[in-house]
């Protein structure tokens, strides 16, 4: 399988957006171009499975050309079970973000460009294997973010999209110094940004320690890290459905991501050495994301912020650093994604129809649109961890991989952690026993009407893929651990 | 694998009724949703009796003793190489005999539904969340490792939520179904935690490993955890009072309950399915399914009893004051479920000393009949006179015969009179608790003269007292549907009691001997027949008697009619607390103090720029003025300061 038509397909789809006209053609182009990617990252997964079978390689389906020679970087690609799981959620969302994006009247051209050209950064960022070319696609993966929200948002939009640009510019400053760090000062000549050449060195102590803290704060605020999380809540509720999709279901993976790949598995030793950290602040960042969750009016400040706490269990899992703790933070990267486009899908519905997103102003949403108000509550039931969704199995692989952590503070950083899931609870009832349920509080709302077959069809396809993990995660564990087990090989060797 | 692997079907019927009702249900089935929603449920029930028949009586027992047999399991999640969560089927005394009662007294329902649905707009809806309830049930009773039976626990709490809030655009529903949620998920972190700890020294999940591996006091496992304390109590000990508190929230046991009560608010066969003789019990179920290591834990057997005892006797008083019937009901429930906790509380692994787990088990048993009786009599009853509350009711013996007289045996049967149901299972849970400990044997017995009193008040309020004053004649006792559960549950209610049950469910598999022993009886059947003459001689006609009663009491009748302000405590630790204290000042730190800095920084660079953009100001004049100002100050620099 070559892996670069993961990022070729999106380019094509991007480019014949830009020479048809109108809103029919452009998205039957984004469409076609989204499903036809999910079809191929479908046959990457069961090749993947199948090659995997036989080879122990940590990576597969390798391919190595060097594109600046004066620097040696290198187009390096390559996937395991945890890139495969990544690329998988982003080609689900990208197809149920076209789809809910489908009657996108104004500049549709240029909207479902950017769309398509983030999936492109997200692709190529998940398969990179170079450092660089991996920063090179998240910063593709960045700008269009900006004008999403800015041209297309709501609320105050312009605020918002120059926040978030900002901080997650401010994020990859960050992880460009800790990359410097990295090429510099890992080999004494012959530099490289390869990443499984710098696994297998091992980065000298001291360098560990000093360019750690700045990539795994730079991803983490990609991944919403508290303090630095602010961008989330804004960015989140200005921007557009599709938009807001993409971004908490394929953006702020790539931070998590890069947390696992590139932070904890390149500088294990400066893991292990920054643990506390870690785990206190995505403590912090579970709890009192799910505490400020549950004062929000607006759904989307509702889910923005759940997210916050939801990604906060991405970060304690690897914090953890135990096998299962990884495996279940990456299992949450997948969950949550699926997840929140679903919320934040079933919320844009919501939203077009009855013009309001705060919970005071609707009600009985259930009786008037029972569909997407079902929809709603599928998500919210995933969001609050009940089983048979993907939540579930994601949050207790966290909580039986952390518990595995036997220090005492760490205990009690598992417990409070666990803790949250009754608060979780507690907003997401609250806001559908006041939105969904309860009388129909508006006379106009009785007029509205329910879903799409776009809408449905978007719908159907997250929600599948959040039942498949539900009831049957044997796979996507077994996926995911034929990766972090490369990971935990190094963290192992440091810990003994 | 082995012929016993039918039995999956037990719990997938549900499981796929509800996915096709689910999804077509409304659109293409509407009201013949009933039908097909009961005929799965009736399969399930048959397979369900078919395999206790083969399990009790062709091969279940070896040697005397009935075996725990593992029909089927397999790997569900892989945590680490010993411990992963498994699906699977397992077949004891216990769990036999729950399939029996869940798919039973579900069928039931279903059956009453039929009736009392009937019309209704989302009746497809509703049957579809009942068979969800019944495959989640079913899951639960059958499971084979810790985990397994907590994600059904999760589910058969959301079914729970589902079904209370069915008429969702009533606020209270609305309200009641979060409540009992979010409860009874505040309960299942203590479970959650609870596993967890159990399992990292079991290095287990399988609940006959853990069972081994915890009980084997020789074991490195046993030696691990008993050994671990931290604050003062071993961590033995506080593993199983997590697990406990899980139990504990969803039997609405003492002072979790305050969800069971509002939970009435969903339909009544609801009520009867769920919240009487289901999944209330489940919490009694866990601890009896952990029993063993239960047994080897002397302090947190102590808090399994004085938690079920303080319930079965609060909710037995508060159950005396209320008017709603279906309130007295609830209450009833939480203390009769009081009683299946104290008795586990008071028995020991194995032998005579297994009574009370004996006893507990024959409770939930006969309870499941006579108590689900109750509730679907008072479903029929307010399906008559359209209103939950006892004034609105009386005199209704001659219009609703059938009603009146299963009620009676019910009341007859949860009061203990023989040879009623009830009689024969509180008999061993007295006993036993009498052979442990006189104070919980004194207060059971007190409590059961209460139950006697408050049941028969319910029963003299609806059907005698003053005159039946209901003009809406024409659906009488309603269909045919609606009768026939009551006739049958009757039925059981009255002879259930018969059955041999410690030659069945017993601590270690083995028969156990009980006899009835009048001498003993005496004390427990004079409390029930001294409840009852009091509750006749208050309620059978309208009098100013009880009022009077009332007044006597003054505080202790307020404050029982208030449910003692647990409900006002607990708002107070929610809303102003957590809400006030915790929520609200770190939704503030975030928006004001984070997000603040983060601004702040951003004024601060805006502020730095626009005092230096002025540098770049497009004038040659000033570029030149700083370059030669430059060249002058590094040449100074590099001629007399580095030299």
């Amino acid at each position: 399988m070559n892996l670069s038509f993961l990022i070729i397909l999106p380019l094509i789809t991007a480019i014949i957006i830009l020479f048809v006209k109108g809103l029919k053609q452009v998205r039957t182009v984004a469409l076609a171009g989204s499903l036809l990617q999910l079809a191929l990252v479908f046959n990457l997964l069961f090749q993947y499975l199948k090659e995997r079978a036989s080879n122990t390689a940590p990576m597969l389906f390798q391919y190595d050309y060097n594109w600046f020679d004066s620097l040696n970087i290198h187009y390096h690609v390559g996937v395991d079970g945890i890139s495969v799981a990544m690329i998988l959620l982003t080609s689900l969302v990208v197809v149920a973000g076209v789809l809910v994006s489908w009657a996108q009247e104004t500049l549709s051209k240029e909207f479902f460009f950017l769309l398509i050209f983030l999936s492109l950064g997200a692709y190529g960022f998940f398969i990179s294997l170079d450092l660089f070319t991996m920063f090179f696609f998240l910063e593709v993966a960045v700008i269009p973010k900006f004008l999403l929200i800015g041209i297309w948002g709501s609320g105050k939009k312009e605020y918002s999209a120059m926040k978030l640009a900002l901080m997650l510019m401010g994020g990859s400053a960050l992880i460009f110094v800790g990359l410097a760090g990295v090429y510099y000062y890992t080999f004494s000549n012959n530099q490289s940004f390869d990443l499984l050449a710098i696994a297998q060195a091992n980065i000298p102590l001291l360098t560990q320690k000093i360019f750690f803290p700045f990539l795994f704060i730079g991803f983490g605020i990609f991944t919403a890290l508290f303090p630095f999380h602010t961008w989330v809540p804004d960015g989140h509720s200005s921007a557009p459905t599709a938009a807001s999709m993409f971004l908490a279901g394929i953006s702020m993976k790539l931070g998590g991501y890069g947390c696992l790949r590139v932070a904890t598995y390149l500088m294990p030793d400066a893991a292990h050495e920054y643990q506390w950290i870690i785990i206190l602040l995505s403590t912090i960042g579970i709890i009192y994301g799910a505490f400020a969750t549950m004062m929000q009016k607006d759904l989307k400040y509702i889910n923005a912020y759940s997210s916050v706490s939801h990604t906060g269990f991405v970060l304690f899992g690897i914090g953890m650093l135990t096998r299962t703790s990884i495996n279940g933070a990456v299992m949450q990267m997948v969950s949550h994604g699926l997840m929140t486009a679903l919320f934040f899908a079933a919320i844009g519905m919501i939203y077009s129809r009855a013009h309001t997103r705060m919970v005071d102003q609707l009600g009985g949403m259930l009786k008037v649109m029972p569909f997407i108000s079902t929809v709603f509550m599928i998500a919210g039931l995933t969001s609050l961890g009940l089983p048979g969704f993907s939540g579930f199995v994601a949050e207790m692989t966290v909580f039986m991989g952390s518990w595995q952590n036997a220090d005492t503070m760490y205990r009690v950083a598992t417990i409070l952690a666990c803790a949250s899931i009754v608060v979780t609870a507690v907003y997401i009832l609250r806001a559908a026993g006041q939105a969904i349920m309860g009388p129909v509080t508006n006379e106009q709302y009785n007029q509205l009407t329910d879903a799409r077959w776009n809408e449905k069809f978007a719908a159907a396809l997250l929600i599948i893929a959040i039942v498949v993990i539900g009831i049957a995660p044997f796979w996507l564990n077994d996926l995911i651990g034929s990766g972090t087990n490369t990971i935990m090989n190094k963290v192992l060797m440091i810990l003994k | 694998m082995n012929h016993y692997s039918y039995i999956a079907l037990i719990p997938l019927l549900p499981l796929a009724t509800f996915v096709i009702l689910g999804l077509f249900g409304r659109k293409y089935f509407k009201s013949f949703s009933g039908v097909i929603g009961v005929t799965a449920l009736l399969i399930t029930a048959l397979l369900s009796l078919q395999t206790a028949y083969y399990y009790f009586f062709i091969d279940g027992k070896v040697n005397g003793v009935y075996q725990k047999i593992i029909a089927l399991q397999y790997t569900w999640l892989q945590f680490s190489p010993n411990v992963s969560i498994d699906l699977g089927i397992i077949l004891d005394p216990i769990s036999v005999m729950m399939l029996v009662v869940v798919s039973f007294v579900s069928l039931m329902v279903h059956i009453f539904s039929l009736g009392y649905m009937k019309g209704e707009e989302r009746f497809a809806t509703y049957y579809a969340f009942l068979s969800l309830f019944t495959f989640s049930m079913l899951g639960l009773v059958i499971s084979t490792n810790i985990f397994q039976i907590y994600m059904f626990w999760e589910l058969v709490g959301v079914s729970s939520y589902l079904l209370i809030g069915y008429y969702y655009d009533k606020p209270s529903a609305v309200a009641a179904s979060k409540k009992a949620f979010i409860v009874t998920r505040f309960a299942d972190l203590g479970f959650l935690i609870g596993i967890l700890i159990l399992s990292f020294y079991a290095q287990t999940l399988d609940f006959e490993t853990l069972i081994t591996r915890l009980t084997d006091t020789q074991s490195t496992y046993f030696l691990g955890i008993s050994s671990a304390t931290f604050v003062g109590a071993s961590v033995l000990t506080w593993g199983l009072t997590l697990v406990f508190i899980g139990g504990a929230g969803k039997s609405a046991m003492f002072p979790l309950h305050i969800w069971l009560p509002d939970a009435m608010e969903g339909p009544t066969p609801v009520s009867a399915l769920i919240h009487a003789a289901t999944m209330v019990v489940a919490g009694v179920y866990l601890v009896a399914r952990l029993f063993p290591i239960f047994s080897v834990d002397e302090f947190a057997l102590q808090i399994v009893t004085y938690v079920g005892l303080a319930s079965a006797f609060i909710a037995a008083i508060i159950a005396c004051t209320q008017t709603d019937i279906k309130r007295v009901l609830a209450y009833s429930t939480m203390s009769q479920i009081g009683y299946m906790m104290f008795a586990l509380g008071v028995a020991k692994q194995g032998g005579e000393e297994g009574l009370g787990y004996m006893g507990s088990m024959f409770h939930l048993f006969t309870h499941a009949f006579f108590k689900s009786l109750l509730f679907l009599g008072a479903g029929a009853v307010i399906h008559l006179v359209h209103s939950n509350d006892m004034k609105d009711m009386g005199g209704l013996r001659k219009l609703m015969p059938i009603t009146h007289f299963s009620f009676l045996i019910a009341c007859l049967a949860i009061a203990g009179i023989p040879p009623f149901a009830g009689f024969f299972s509180k008999e061993e849970i007295l006993l036993a608790a009498f052979n442990a400990n006189k104070l919980v044997y004194g207060v059971a017995l007190f409590t059961s003269g209460l139950t006697a009193f408050y049941m028969f008040r319910l029963y003299y309020s609806i059907f005698w007292s003053k005159e039946a004053h209901v003009h809406s004649h024409h659906h009488g006792e309603g269909t045919w549907s609606m009768k026939l559960p009551l006739i049958i549950l009757g039925i059981m209610a009255a002879v259930a009691g018969f059955i041999p049950f410690s030659h069945f469910v017993t601590t270690d598999g083995a028969a156990l001997e009980t006899h009835i022993n009048y001498a003993f009886s005496a004390a427990p059947v004079l409390f029930g027949v001294l409840g009852i003459l009091l509750a006749t001689v208050l309620y059978k006609n309208a009098n100013a008697k009880p009022d009077a009663v009332a007044n006597t009491f003054g505080g202790l009748y307020r404050s029982a009619y208030r449910k003692f302000y647990i409900d006002e405590l607990y708002l107070f630790i929610t809303k102003k607390i957590v809400f006030n204290l915790i929520g609200r000042p770190a939704a503030w730190i975030d928006k004001n103090i984070v997000d603040g800095c983060m601004n702040l920084l951003a004024t601060i660079t805006a502020k730095i720029s626009e005092l230096i953009k002025g540098v770049q100001s497009g004038k040659v004049q000033n570029y030149a003025l700083y370059f030669f100002g430059g060249i002058v100050a590094l040449a100074v620099l590099f001629i007399y300061v580095w030299k």
